[in-house]
């Protein structure tokens, strides 16, 4: 049989009287966020709030103690994140540190990296951003150019990084870099590896870029001559490619691949009672977001056991791209008259932030390619 | 994942490869009645497997029964097997129970002991044989009591036939992309072919994701506890039809679209399963309709709280 397993999983026994818990603080929290932040969601940066959240221990909840983690399980995590995204709640600040680099430190860092960085990280203090696509490179993302040159103590950075999400509102970015030149064009990938870049280390400039819904949602990131210690080389000099690729399956697992868009479905619920289209339409959308939770959370137990589900993943992540992506469209088209003020401030914000979801993380292209693969075609 | 689930799926996955192909589906569009496989399915006892022990079953739950009918599906499901367990599962009883719509039309109706009516009594009844469209399969029609009884139970059967057939549409695709070459490489090297198959992967996941999601809540909460998950296993496998057949018919080109190779018997049972016991609209309006009624601050809450504790 061609194909990928994903077998069913439960909620943990936890989840009600956590899920409660979380709504309780998050209606008092979300009181005054605006459509247009529900929209942005996980790319909306409040670090108030992610202290909020962190001092609840809702951030790293899955890490050792020993670091301030709180020991909990993968799916207890995923009931934490589901509910945030359910109510488009801002969770920028933390999310990238919570889902990759906290993640990428425990398994890869030094003791003295973990003690430095991951209780900060879970008190939602410090803001990660990922350095991967450059200027000429993106789908081709070996292809990269921004060296590290070893020098002494240290390395020194030239060269330039792009579409960072919110590196000028973070304090760290977990860098891939040239290290040495690939031996050969075909073995690009060898001669990468992964530093943590202080943002605001001398020699750093940032420039945010406006998208196209007038957000500064992202950036491009210049290095001249930038010294990075030794002490924040993660990993292995040259393992870098295998190193990011990993961290992937975990950027691509949860559920905001499938979720970023249900705050507009059940925003707009409400006044859809009279559109003769809306019942059929909002049946087949629910039942398209019940199926992805059950896979998104087939790839949450399969996190819990140790697995490293790549594959499922960038799956999940393809068919969950491809619902949210047309949600808000879909929405739109019930009503014959116009939209109510709020449902229309979000669809519209969400129409245009939407044609990020089949981008970051991995554009379509790059997961049917993986996709393709496991399937045995090429 | 129950042991007595692996012995029955194993049961019926080898009878399947020893007695279903191409030359089976043909004589079931012909009308006739595959007896042999029928002696040999009610011989290990499999279309009471549902029924409790009392009344000769196994009791076998609706979860791993959801399991049997999806490898009934990728074999284009030549008996009504899946039909008759559902229908027993119900109201035990020996033979060959088929299950009818609330129209009174029935799978192999004809060639049934009795039927399982919309009134959720069991009936002998006089059949006046049919067709489904485009599958050919026999379904045939009599007057029976109209009601909603077997829906649930009907919608589930063919939802799970269904996520069976399309993974069969996809092994086909997959395997015919490899083989075949064009330009001195197999198509399925070409990132337009292969783009296609990989999204057609993606919807197939999802089609056994959601069939499996409806067998356990029914196995949890009863037919009528888990309407939600029946009707999004039956939009979602109606939906990933359309686009999984699109892109096999696509991929295979001139000779899918030819009797002379297989692919057709599976693709048309699946245009005829979408549509049994209620298309996706159907199911659809269904559960939209609730949730509207329920309202959007629910709307969230009601599908979190569905699988916990």
């Amino acid at each position: 049989m061609v194909g990928l397993r994903f077998d069913l999983r439960d909620t943990p026994p936890e989840a009600p009287a956590l899920r409660a818990e979380l709504r309780a603080f998050l209606a008092e929290a979300g009181r005054h966020w605006s459509p247009r932040i529900r929209a942005y969601s996980w790319m909306a940066f409040d670090r108030d709030f992610s202290r909020e959240v962190g001092k609840r221990g809702w951030i790293g909840m899955t890490w050792p103690a020993t670091y301030g983690g709180g020991e909990r399980s993968f799916l207890e995590r995923y009931v934490t994140l589901e509910e945030m995204l359910a109510v488009g709640a801002p969770v920028g600040a933390h999310w990238i540190g919570d889902r990759q680099s906290g993640p990428l430190i425990l398994r890869l860092g030094t003791e003295e990296q973990r003690r430095e960085f991951i209780p900060r990280i879970v008190s939602g203090e410090l803001a990660f951003a990922i350095g991967l696509s450059e200027p000429d490179s993106g789908s081709d993302l070996a292809s990269l150019r921004t060296r590290a040159e070893k020098v002494p103590g240290g390395y020194r950075l030239n060269g330039r990084k792009v579409w960072t999400t919110n590196a000028h509102r973070c304090d760290f970015a977990i860098t891939l870099l040239r290290t040495s030149p690939a031996p050969d064009p075909k073995l690009k990938h060898q001669g990468l590896t992964q530093l943590l870049v202080d943002l605001r280390a001398s020699g750093i400039e940032i420039r945010p870029i406006l998208d196209l819904a007038g957000e500064e949602g992202f950036n491009e990131i210049t290095f001249d001559n930038v010294f990075v210690p030794d002490s924040l080389l993660i990993g292995v000099e040259g393992k870098g490619w295998e190193q990011a690729t990993s961290e992937l399956a975990f950027e691509r697992s949860g559920p905001e691949r499938y979720l970023s868009s249900l705050p507009l479905l059940t925003a707009a619920m409400d006044s859809l009672a009279e559109e003769p289209a809306a019942p059929e339409a909002v049946g087949r959308m629910l039942a398209r977001a019940s199926t992805l939770r059950q896979m998104s959370l087939s790839v949450a137990g399969m996190l819990q056991d140790g697995e490293a589900p790549a594959r499922e993943a960038a799956l999940v992540k393809d068919v969950g791209n491809d619902f949210e992506q047309a949600l808000p469209d879909r929405i739109r088209a019930l009503y014959a008259g116009p939209m109510p003020d709020d449902v229309a401030e979000m669809q519209t914000t969400m129409n245009m932030v939407a044609r990020s979801y089949s981008l970051r993380g991995g554009t379509r292209e790059i997961l049917r390619g993986i996709i393709a693969r496991q399937l045995g075609l090429r | 994942m129950s042991e007595m689930r692996d012995i029955l799926l194993e049961q019926v996955e080898r009878l399947l490869a020893d007695q279903s192909g191409p030359e089976t589906l043909r004589a079931v569009e012909a009308g006739v009645w595959p007896a042999a496989l029928w002696t040999e399915v009610e011989a290990l006892g499999l279309p009471l497997a549902m029924a409790p022990e009392e009344a000769g079953g196994v009791a076998l739950g609706w979860d791993d029964a959801v399991a049997v009918w999806v490898a009934l599906g990728r074999a284009g499901a030549p008996v009504p097997l899946a039909e008759s367990m559902a229908a027993s599962a119900l109201m035990p009883a020996l033979g060959f129970v088929a299950l009818a719509q609330p129209d009174g039309t029935a799978l192999w109706g004809h060639a049934a002991t009795r039927v399982l009516a919309g009134d959720g009594a069991l009936h002998q009844a006089a059949f006046t044989p049919g067709k489904a469209q485009p599958s050919n399969e026999p379904w045939d029609r009599a007057a029976l009591p109209a009601g909603e009884a077997t829906v649930l139970a009907g919608a589930l059967v063919n939802a799970a036939k269904m996520a069976g057939g399309l993974e069969a549409v996809l092994t086909l695709s997959v395997d015919y992309a490899n083989v075949r070459k064009q330009f001195g490489k197999p198509i399925g090297q070409f990132q337009a072919v292969s783009q296609q198959l990989s999204q057609a992967a993606g919807e197939v996941a999802a089609a056994g994701v959601a069939v499996a999601n409806a067998g356990r809540a029914v196995a949890r909460r009863g037919l009528s506890g888990a309407e939600f998950e029946i009707a999004a296993a039956k939009v979602i496998t109606g939906e990933a039809t359309a686009q999984v057949a699109a892109v096999a018919h696509q991929v295979h080109a001139a000779i899918g679209f030819t009797q002379d190779y297989h692919l057709h018997f599976t693709t048309r049972r699946l245009w005829a399963w979408r549509d049994a016991f209620g298309n996706e609209r159907f199911w659809a309006q269904r559960i939209g309709r609730a949730a509207l009624a329920r309202g959007g601050a629910k709307a969230w809450p009601d599908l979190a709280a569905r699988e916990d504790a």
